[in-house]
């Protein structure tokens, strides 16, 4: 009965008799061209490192000595030695949170209704198309937007507020798609656990669909305000200032942004400019991560408690 | 038969212009068990759909005709279906906690519906009532889904009776289960029918057998044979429900 089979078939990649007229496995071939994709996918990850690399290191260089606390503290200058960033990092935090405060609540909202109330329809239809090419339309088109709208037309001036909606308004596509994908994968099984034990709608969107959804809406949100953060092209036609000797008090105050300031220091001719340009980079960068440590610490949190 | 809960009159249900149940009459005893029978996709599970109005969740889904719950149609125009699926519970073929905590989940239709009572001696009841108690006393805050299949299942019945719920409808709720699990959930159907009105969809004839007091066999979208469980199985009166029963078919 229990005939030893010959060990050699397997480490050989032979194959019985029956098979043998089957099949053509080539395994050979097949493990090498796994092996060689393998090693495709590992270089496009190298060189994607190594740019990475480079261009820290490039900026870590050039900034090196200049970012300091006085750096951080001072307003810019035409004197390289005592130009500093405080402006325009004031300005970035200002403008981010006031992006964030719109942006979040009306992008969520948006999707909500999209995927939850909606009937799937053409209307629907035409309103996802239009979304998804929002989210590809060149940032400077939001920017004259932004003018038009925030700054002539409800007087909001050449203001941080005004900075900011056309921020939102900028963001906004790409938080509501990635908010839709993130409630799309929510199984409807769990919406009908909820309706079935005599949830209203809302109900089911508040305890069940937004919780186990929310990991993803941050996801969204992260990306979506990285994108923000380095935008300079749609705060220009608003008028975010280049050289400005305060930081925002109210929503009405003139500002600047980082990516703004190091571009102006970036053009000056003088070197240390590029210096001073490339700390600026740094702190940009701080901002960014600092940030999108926060969401992901957020995120972290609600998916512990989704699965755990 | 003795009192009617449900009575079932004329009811077509669409899905676009595909018909799922024609012109559908029955009436469904108190404090019974009714087992709904047929062949896959002759409508089992839209009749149990259209019974507490899940039926609106589907788009594209149309009904027309009436079920009154004890007298009044739930269909009329000034019925909130919430209303509707607060007393009339569901339980569906796949167990689907919601990824909370046991506690939670079983908790989670009281405290939406407003609870007054203690919510921690509800949720033990409703445990011990779906017979998972015992084995879930000590892990209450753990993750619904690190508990079996078949203990997921009776923690949807758990979470289903939490409601007190005056008729249970349940979708094939052994489809995903091992024989010992099956026979658990059908002891606890059995102690259930004391205080609710049960309503299941199976495709297991001996199941069918053994649990239901009234048996209904359909047949694409129509109801073929309505009676006693007894008669249905050993005296069939239409031909293709002898031939459904006796497995020629189905
Ligand atoms: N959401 C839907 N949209 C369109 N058609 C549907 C939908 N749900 C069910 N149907 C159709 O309605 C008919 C009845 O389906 P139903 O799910 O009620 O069958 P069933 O008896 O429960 O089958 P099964 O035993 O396989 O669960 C089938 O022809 C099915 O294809
Ligand atoms: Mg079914």
């Amino acid at each position: 009965m229990n005939r030893q089979v010959d060990s050699a078939t397997l480490s050989g990649g032979k194959l019985m008799n029956r098979q043998e007229e089957m099949f053509t496995p080539r395994l050979k071939s097949r493990q090498l061209r796994n092996a060689i994709f393998k090693w495709i996918f590992f270089g496009a990850n190298v060189v994607g490192l190594l740019a990475l690399v480079l261009l820290l290191g490039d900026v870590v260089r050039d900034s090196w000595g200049w970012l300091d606390w006085d750096f951080i503290t001072s307003f810019p200058s035409r004197f390289p030695e005592k130009a500093g960033i405080k402006a325009a990092l004031f300005g970035t935090i200002w403008l981010m949170v006031i992006t964030a405060l719109v942006a979040i609540p009306v992008g969520v909202a948006t999707a909500v209704f999209l995927e939850e109330y909606a009937r799937k329809n053409r209307f629907y239809a035409a309103i996802q198309t239009n979304i998804s090419n929002l989210a590809g339309v060149p940032s400077i088109v939001y920017g004259i937007l932004g003018l038009t709208i925030f700054v002539r037309w409800m007087m909001l001036g050449r203001s941080i507020l005004a900075g900011g909606l056309t921020m939102a308004l900028l963001i906004l596509p790409i938080i509501i798609v990635a908010a839709q994908e993130s409630l799309r994968s929510i199984p409807n099984s769990w919406r009908h656990a909820s309706l079935a034990l005599g949830a209203t709608r809302w109900q089911t969107i508040r305890y069940v669909v937004l919780p186990a959804s929310l990991p993803g809406i941050l996801t969204g949100v992260i990306l979506a305000l990285s994108r923000a953060i380095g935008e300079t092209a749609p705060l220009i036609p608003v008028g975010a200032l280049t050289f400005i000797m305060t930081v925002p008090k109210d929503f009405m105050d003139p500002f600047t942004v980082l990516p703004i300031q190091i571009y102006n220091w970036t053009s000056r001719p003088q070197d240390e400019f590029r210096c001073i340009a490339a700390a600026g980079i740094i702190v940009l960068l701080i901002v960014l991560l600092s940030m999108n440590a926060t969401a992901i610490f957020l995120r972290n949190k609600y998916q512990k408690k989704v699965v755990e | 038969m003795n009192n009617i809960i449900l009575s079932i009159k004329n009811l077509t249900v669409k899905y676009g212009t595909t018909v799922a149940l024609k012109n559908i009459s029955m009436e469904i005893a108190q404090n019974r068990i009714t087992a709904l029978i047929g062949p896959s996709g002759c409508g089992k599970s839209t009749l149990l759909r259209s019974l507490n109005r899940m039926n609106d969740l589907i788009e594209g889904a149309s009904v027309s005709g009436q079920v009154l719950y004890r007298g009044e149609d739930i269909y009329a125009p000034s019925v909130d279906p919430v209303a509707v699926r607060l007393q009339i519970g569901m339980v569906f073929q796949k167990p689907n906690p919601f990824p909370k905590s046991i506690f939670e989940n079983v908790a989670f239709g009281p405290k939406i519906n407003g609870y007054r009572g203690d919510l921690g001696s509800l949720v033990k009841q409703s445990l011990q009532g779906a017979g998972l108690w015992e084995e879930v006393k000590d892990r209450l805050h753990d993750n619904a889904y690190a508990l079996s299949g078949g203990q997921q299942q009776r923690l949807c019945i758990a979470r289903a009776l939490a409601l007190q719920p005056e008729v249970l409808l349940l979708d094939e709720p052994c489809s995903a289960l091992d024989p010992i699990a099956t026979l658990r959930i059908e002891e606890l159907i059995q102690e259930l029918k004391e205080q609710l009105t049960i309503v299941i969809v199976t495709h297991n004839m001996q199941q069918a057998s053994r649990i239901a007091d009234y048996t209904a066999f359909f047949l694409s979208g129509e109801l073929v044979e309505y009676g006693e469980t007894e008669k249905v199985f050993t005296a069939p009166v239409d031909k293709r429900t002898e031939d459904y029963i006796t497995g020629r078919f189905g």
